[in-house]
């Protein structure tokens, strides 16, 4: 192979890419190096087992890919605002939307929810660490690398450029040949490894490691809806794995699974891929659900309304999602009854969602709302949500579908539901919990221009999208005609306001970090109803010094009624914990680079890193390492320096 | 992480942790039934589709078959002894049988090799059309967990030796009983709906 | 189950004398006996599953007491068998009603209707793209 057939070349674009990443790379290896900072990334990040670092890790790669997936989104609209268009060709714009998708999808909302989840759900349900601290690592090493093997693929070999779908035969060896394809099917295997460990190892920290006396229908509502969404990353992951495991195995191995010869079945790659796209639909939006559901109830000041009906909510949500699966494919033809079936399926999840709607607005009325940045996203949400909302079910009406499908109607429908749901919560949580994981809070003035700029933005955008679609405007043209221009136009601005919104919201960071406040006290808005406030901040890194029995609701209004705290000296016991490890990123590593030999059908270094990765394993299972116990001085020496006693 | 340890019942329930680990191993266990789900409405989906390769019906033998499911059937069974054996707190039986369950594993995945060259002799490959894709696959992942069950247990019994029997050696032979016992109830539905149902339709 | 002491474990005996009757049970229904396919698939999917079972409660534990992990062993095990129900019958249901390729059974006046839905959906597509320009 050439040097110029494995760099993508003649794009003046992606020369660009390339200088800023090889910038940007120099700038922090120079950095880490002058400032001496090696040592420290290792010992403190790379080879930590924490829950609370683990999941700064992921948000702060998280907010990256929303970065890299919003430019892909503003080189999209620049393209559409004006009929004929040279910014992008076309093969270059195809290219770009499926990595948007893709990235915004497997690499941004989930790694962003799950980030979130690792530093919360062990401190809402008064947890010292996850159940398998060193499996988390894996995880979140595995979606970084695949991630990474994903986003590289840009400037080395070419993109995927089949849609975040995929769907064969276009996807298939005959029609999309070269390794871009490759990228799309090894970045998403590998990642998925580490959200199918994340699901398991959260689903036995919630349901062995709950404080004690705290039972399931006590517990928080975003520890509720992040186990039920591991419930659904168990049995959802599984169909993806395999469903990309046989199109590896068509595209590398000759196999006939999606082609057009060999009597192979392209649609049902469809039918697979959606089998886990829709259940993967709800593990993006459930923790969401979860995170309004917190925030509207500290600044709402009031216990959650109806709590026991939202939980069966989102557990009636859970079911009713892997059974709708058709509704992304009414136009496949398979026949009036079995459209019938899964349009009516894919209704009925409008009534649970409907009652969390409703128990939202019951928590609100009446009482005293606080207006925080975190709560003007939640209060956002609510509204802009059922836009998108009552828009999907008239997508779920299969005969009116076949006039939606792959329209505008459709892309200003998903972005309706996932941004004002999924980006809304994270912005909500990572303002809301900033506090505590950074130990001060974000700017609030700020905040709000951020906050204006993004939601504005956002309804610019993607409202007027509904109507080009009604026109006929199809979703993945690279050109439009002249008729869809000024609805394009408006749209484009609206891109160009969200991007601003989250320009302002890093600019917000890098201020809040010079300039806000350091916090002292554990409970920083004063209304945490929750455990996750009974912490003293910064937490320490055993979380809680000693675990309170829990017997309500709100499990933190209580103690401080009571007047206790999560530091009572004479209970205190020497705490358990385990050792930081450098097996994870090191397994991750090989696993990487086997992936990136599959990639390009290299076979001697896929074969050779795949040894390397299993050897990693058999290291692991020889490694009786039982961690260390912190002794009780130690404890009270951090606790009462972190409590100001 | 509570480091309390119970005095009664068996090793690898004893700790919080080993606990924990077995629950998470079921639970991986259920991820695993979607997976193999996912294989057989593949296979079922493409049943029939053999464009111009052999069909199944030419090429499957009860005979082989039946042996295979007779060694997997009895290794199931021996890897239950051996769990019942580590309960009763006797090392030494628990190694002889978990090797019987390694000797009858390798027989059977013996067999399952000469079967793929078999059929790939005569005509019947990954490559060959839908259907063949979808059983070699389908029968080759079940026979890829076999190899790994092989060298997992090889891992464990060298650890048995050097550390005996502990609340953590305990629990991940008791692990790996649970994934062997797994692979059996896949082998039944492959055995019936793949091979049975094969020879009949 | 409780009693691990017992020097014979009396019950995977039995699970495993079960599992040989069954699988040959199953093997004789396939191919020696005079059933219809229809009864045959029927009956041997129930004696797999049968076995399944005697597995998972006779060998595995799935419920058992002493494991501090409640039901949920077993609560795994059943949603994952649902869901497996759900991604095979679904995926036949969904990827041959309609769909077959064989044109000489009774599905023949389905596919008439398919054909003929198809050919106005075509319609009212090629209608929407003379209004787009």
């Amino acid at each position: 192979m050439q040097l110029d057939e494995f760099f993508v070349t003649g794009e003046p674009l992606i020369y660009g890419g390339m200088v800023s990443i090889a910038l940007v790379t120099i700038a922090i290896l120079f950095i880490l190096t002058y400032f001496k900072k090696w040592g420290w990334l290792w010992r403190e990040w790379l080879t930590t087992v924490d829950h609370k670092k683990i999941g700064v890790m992921y948000i702060l790669s998280a907010l990256a890919m929303l970065f890299r997936g919003g430019v892909d989104a503003m080189m999209m609209r620049v393209q559409l605002a004006f009929p004929n268009m040279n910014f992008l060709n076309a093969q270059h714009y195809d290219e770009i939307f499926t990595t948007h998708g893709t990235v915004m999808i497997i690499f941004m909302a989930m790694p962003f929810l799950i980030g979130l989840m690792n530093i919360i759900v062990p401190l809402q349900i008064g947890a010292r660490d996850f159940a398998f601290p060193y499996l988390n690592a894996l995880s979140f090493w595995s979606f970084l690398f695949g991630a990474m093997l994903f986003n590289i693929s840009f400037v080395i070999g070419g993109s995927p450029d089949a849609g975040w779908t995929s769907y064969t035969p276009l996807a298939g060896a005959a029609m999309s040949p070269g390794p871009g394809q490759n990228f799309y099917l090894m970045g998403l295997q590998l990642s998925g490894i580490g959200t199918l460990a994340t699901g398991i190892n959260l689903m036995v920290t919630i349901l062995k490691m709950r404080a004690p006396k705290m039972k399931m229908f006590q517990m928080p509502i975003f520890t509720w809806s992040t186990l039920i969404t591991s419930f659904i990353i168990v049995f959802a992951f599984p169909i993806l794995t395999v469903a990309l495991a046989l199109m590896t195995l068509d595209r590398i191995f000759g196999a006939q699974f999606f082609t057009l010869t060999g009597e192979g079945m392209p649609m049902m790659w469809a039918n697979l891929f959606w089998m886990w796209g829709h259940p993967e639909v709800y593990i993006v939006i459930l923790p969401a659900f979860g995170i309004f559901s917190e925030v509207i109830c500290t600044f709402a000041r009031k216990q959650l309304f109806g709590y026991k009906a939202m939980v069966w909510a989102i557990i009636l949500i859970a079911g009713l999602s892997f059974l709708v699966w058709v509704h992304h494919f009414f136009t496949m033809g398979a026949g009036a009854f079995v459209n019938s079936v899964f349009s009516i399926s894919t209704m009925l999840i409008a009534v649970p969602t409907g009652v969390k709607i409703f128990n939202w607005l019951g928590t609100l009325y009446k009482s005293k709302i606080k207006n925080t940045v975190a709560m003007m996203w939640a209060l956002a949400f609510i509204p802009s949500f059922v836009i998108g909302g009552v828009t999907g079910v008239m997508l779920g009406m299969a005969s009116a579908d076949y006039q939606f499908h792959n329209t505008y109607f459709l892309v200003a429908h998903f972005h309706y539901v996932l941004i004002a749901g999924t980006v809304f919560a994270c912005f909500s949580g990572l303002v809301f919990w900033y506090p505590k994981m950074f130990g001060h809070k974000l700017n609030e003035r700020i905040g709000k221009w951020s906050f204006w700029f993004f939601v504005i933005g956002f309804h610019v955008c993607f409202f007027p999208q509904y109507f080009v679609g009604l026109d006929g405007m199809p979703r993945r043209v690279f050109t439009i005609i002249p008729e869809w221009m000024p609805l394009n136009i408006i749209s484009t601005i609206g891109a160009f306001g969200m991007g601003a919104g989250f320009a302002i919201f890093v600019f917000c960071i890098l201020y809040s970090y010079r300039y806000s406040e350091r916090e002292k006290s554990g409970d920083s808005w004063g209304d945490g109803r929750t455990l996750e406030w009974a912490t003293p901040t910064p937490v320490p890194f055993y979380n809680f010094a000693t675990l309170p029995e829990i017997d309500s609701q709100d499990a933190y209004v209580k103690l401080k009624e009571e007047g206790r705290t999560t530091f009572e000296e004479d209970k205190l016991e020497p705490i358990h914990m385990p050792n930081n490890t450098g097996q994870p990123i090191i397994m991750m590593g090989f696993l990487f680079f086997a992936s990136f030999g599959l990639v390009f059908e290299w076979m001697w270094m896929a074969i050779a890193f795949l040894i390397a990765g299993l050897i990693m394993m058999v290291v692991r299972s020889f490694d009786y390492d039982e961690g260390y116990h912190v002794e009780v001085d130690e404890i009270k020496r951090i606790e009462r320096s972190a409590r100001g006693l | 992480m509570s480091s309390h340890e119970l005095k009664t019942g068996p090793l690898e329930y004893r700790r919080q942790e080993d606990q924990m680990t077995i629950l998470g191993f079921w639970i991986f266990l259920g991820a695993e039934i979607v997976l193999f789900a996912t294989l057989f409405a593949t296979y079922a989906v493409l049943f029939g589709r053999t464009a111009d390769s052999t069909p199944p019906m030419e090429l499957f033998e009860p005979g082989i078959v039946l042996i295979m499911t007779f060694l997997l059937l009895t290794s199931s069974f021996t890897c239950g002894l051996a769990i019942h054996e580590m309960r009763r707190g006797n090392a030494k039986a628990l190694r002889n049988w978990m090797i019987i369950t390694l000797i009858l594993g390798a027989t059977f995945l013996g067999f399952e090799i000469y079967e793929f060259i078999h059929y790939a002799h005569e005509g019947a490959t990954m490559q060959s059309s839908a259907y063949w894709s979808a059983f070699f696959t389908l029968a080759g992942t079940h026979g890829l967990h076999v190899t790994l069950g092989i060298g997992w247990v090889i891992l464990l019994l060298i650890q048995l030796a050097k550390r005996g029997l502990t609340p953590k050696t305990s629990r991940k032979f008791f692990v790996i009983g649970l994934y062997w016992h797994f692979l059996d109830v896949v082998w039944i539905f492959i055995f019936t709906s793949v091979y049975l149902i094969g020879m009949v339709v | 189950m409780t009693d691990h002491n017992k020097r014979i474990p009396t019950q995977h005996v039995i699970g495993f004398a079960l599992s040989i009757a069954l699988t040959l049970l199953a093997a004789w229904t396939a191919l020696g006996s005079n059933l219809s396919t229809m009864w045959i698939i029927s009956s041997i999917m129930i004696l797999a599953v049968i076995q399944a079972g005697i597995q998972l409660f006779m060998f595995m534990h799935v419920v058992e007491s002493d494991s501090h992990n409640g039901h949920v062993p077993w609560n795994m095990m059943f949603h994952g068998a649902v869901l497996a129900a759900i991604l095979v019958a679904g995926s036949l249901f969904v990827m041959s009603f309609g769909f077959t390729h064989d044109h000489d059974g009774e599905n023949h006046e389905q596919h008439e209707q398919q054909d003929s839905g198809d050919h106005s959906d075509m319609d009212m597509e090629g209608d929407g793209e003379h209004e787009g320009h």
